[in-house]
């Protein structure tokens, strides 16, 4: 006998229950706790609180708890609840030089004042399957060196383009989150809608102009990782105030120059900054960032990778998720609209086939 | 319960897979420059990071070679100890940093400045093999492009840049003729490296990871960089010397030595500077 499929509450509280139960394993097992998941998982906390917009180490790991590792999922959530809390304004730029780098390196000199720090990394791990040796002497050597930023001191030859134009003002940066966005977008606006960007798909298109479509062919001038302090500027005080520190990672990438007979050659940059330890994402940020600015540097529009209007539609994960996703919701009713056409579309087909074979015969 | 001990094959790789790559191999060397597809596997390093090279090193590595790695010209640089460490666990070889005690060097971005030998083998680590790529990025055209000998969009390159710039602007991964055929990439070498691929008494092996591809240049071969009559293809050069060793004609890294912009200059190469240095000393000392 067939039944019709109805969404009853009770299917729904039966998929809730059952959901919980796959996330919950074997009840043998203790549980995860969030504080295991924030201090154990922290590139994953990172990546959550990234793309998800709000720094909350303990909430990010919530979030991912919450949703059985489904990092999609918990930046969805922590968007989610981000949109509920009060604005009282924005903090003050944060001062990425005066950072206590845990980790630094530039790929562009052998050696820089205040030098390279691997701190903590990935890179040059043999991933091989043995067993880690973790009881090594850990020298954080988060010293008091000064670190200057490595495009400070080719930009201060020139050889560099500046931060911004000598003669261009810096307005109030746009708020993506707040303000309706409308194409062409400035680039402190496209640099949040790519901070919130997915990081797969960024990558991809970071991977893409590297191997020549949109070649953008860049160095990695640094990449430092560290703690900032925030501080918010409370108009009732009239001096700033420090509100905690964050974890940021920073990416500053160099790439080929421009430059003509008027003008001489420098090179130009992409630039990436995101929460925590996220330097793939850093990475690719700037790059896709510095692919965007094809405009500037009136470059042709060749490539994906410098098609703002494309990049920037596509690069929000929750949205794609959404869009892509709400496949599955009921579409009974526009499907059953277009099997009343393709039937009589068919059928026309056939009248008009048989009335052909009548004539020829 | 303990977890399930696992065991690597000598060299990482599988036999079959190193029989693979070998094959392909011979067929790169047979036809000097031309690209061949292989079936890249992964390795324990990130794609792009040197898998092309580490593929092939372990391809041909056995117990008799002794392995230098360099990266950027030095032996000490995080990747190049990095791979060196890498090979010494998991194909049991002795490694060196001395240039002619070698008889494999995996490299990037340099050739050593000490003149290479008979039967020792250069293994690339390439990045981007397809020399055409950023003229055009797809591979069905480039290919196309190899077959019919049709390289008219390079020199058109080459000429835009004299008309913008005044002169070539390549400085990496300057592209030349093999054996008077096919147009290669040599990986990110300087230019300054080119000249010593012509003719040159080692098999150079170069291994692209990411894009699937080996080519070679077997020794006594012909390399050309490219150039015009009136515009031929020049090598970067340096004027000073090395601020460490004395060297001239060598190629050399800036090191940023102050905030104000000071700097030094000293070798790329670092078995090379320091043997330099050495023998200066020693000079000094007996005198």
């Amino acid at each position: 006998m067939y039944v019709a499929v109805k969404g009853g509450e009770k299917a729904i509280a039966n998929a809730h229950a059952l959901l919980a139960k796959e996330g919950r394993g074997d009840p043998g097992i203790p549980a995860i706790g969030r504080d295991a998941v924030a201090g154990q998982l922290p590139v994953l906390v990172s990546r959550v609180m990234t793309e998800g917009s709000l720094y909350d180490p303990k909430l990010a790991a919530r979030a991912v708890l919450r949703c059985q590792g489904d990092v999609l999922e918990a930046i969805t959530l922590v968007r989610s609840y981000r949109t509920t809390l009060p604005r009282f304004g924005y903090s003050e730029p944060i001062d990425t030089a005066g950072l206590a780098p845990q980790r630094r390196v530039s790929a562009t000199f052998k050696d820089i004042p205040g030098g390279q720090q691997l701190g903590a990394t990935f890179d040059y791990t043999h991933r091989l399957f043995a067993d880690p040796t973790s009881d090594g002497p850990v020298d954080t050597g988060a010293d008091a060196v000064p670190m200057p930023r490595v495009s400070d001191l080719l930009g201060s030859d020139a050889l560099l383009e500046p931060d911004r134009a000598a003669d261009r003002t810096d307005p109030e940066p746009a708020d993506l989150t707040r303000e309706p966005t409308v194409f062409p977008m400035t680039r402190a606006e496209r640099l949040q809608g790519l901070a919130r960007g997915d990081e797969g798909f960024l990558l991809a298109l970071g991977y893409s102009t590297q191997r020549g479509y949109g070649s953008t062919h860049p160095f990695a001038g640094e990449i430092r990782v560290g703690e900032v302090e925030v501080e918010f500027d409370a108009p009732e005080l009239g001096f700033p105030v420090p509100l905690g520190r964050i974890e940021v990672t920073e990416c500053q990438m160099i790439n080929q120059f421009t430059g003509n007979s008027d003008t001489p050659a420098q090179f130009t940059r992409g630039y990436g900054l995101v929460f925590g330890r996220g330097e793939r994402k850093a990475m690719s940020m700037s790059l896709v960032d510095r692919a965007l600015r094809a405009d500037e540097f009136q470059e042709r529009i060749v490539a994906p990778a410098q098609d703002e209007e494309f990049v920037l539609s596509h690069a929000d994960n929750v949205q794609a998720a959404g869009f892509v996703e709400h496949l599955k919701l009921p579409h009974y009713v526009d499907f059953q609209a277009e099997l009343h056409l393709i039937r009589r579309l068919r059928r026309d087909f056939h009248d008009n086939a048989g009335s052909k074979q009548e004539t020829n015969a | 319960m303990s977890a399930q001990q696992i065991e690597y094959n000598i060299g990482y790789l599988d036999e079959q897979t190193k029989r693979m790559i070998r094959r392909t191999l011979l067929k790169a060397v047979a036809i000097p420059g031309f690209q061949v597809p292989f079936a890249s596997r992964e390795v324990p390093l990130p794609r792009g990071w040197g898998t092309g090279g580490v593929q092939l090193t372990a391809a041909i590595i056995g117990s008799d070679d002794v392995l230098k790695v360099i990266d950027q010209g030095a032996d000490d640089t995080t990747n190049a100890v990095s791979i060196r460490a890498f090979f010494n666990l998991v194909a049991g070889v002795p490694t060196t940093t001395r240039t002619e005690d070698a008889t494999i060097i995996q490299t990037r971005h340099r050739i050593p400045e000490t003149p290479l030998g008979e039967g020792q083998i250069m293994v690339y680590q390439v990045p981007i093999p397809e020399p055409l790529r950023f003229l055009e990025p797809r591979e069905t055209e480039t290919r196309r492009m190899h077959a019919l000998n049709e390289y008219g969009l390079m020199y058109v390159k080459l000429y835009e840049d004299i008309a913008k710039y005044g002169h070539i602007a390549k400085t990496y991964d300057y592209p030349v003729l093999v054996n008077d055929r096919y147009l290669m990439a040599p990986s990110p070498t300087p230019s300054f490296d080119n000249p010593k691929l012509h003719q040159s008494q080692a098999l150079h092996i170069f291994g692209a990871g990411c894009e699937k591809r080996i080519y070679a240049i077997p020794p006594h071969t012909d390399v050309e960089s490219l150039g015009f009559e009136d515009y031929p293809f020049e090598p970067q050069n340096f004027d000073q010397p090395c601020a460490i060793c004395g060297s001239t004609g060598v190629y050399l890294d800036q090191i940023i030595t102050d905030n104000a912009g000071g700097a030094m200059y000293a070798c790329s190469d670092s078995d090379h500077c320091e043997r330099t240095a050495a023998r200066a000393d020693n000079e000094e000392a007996a005198t």
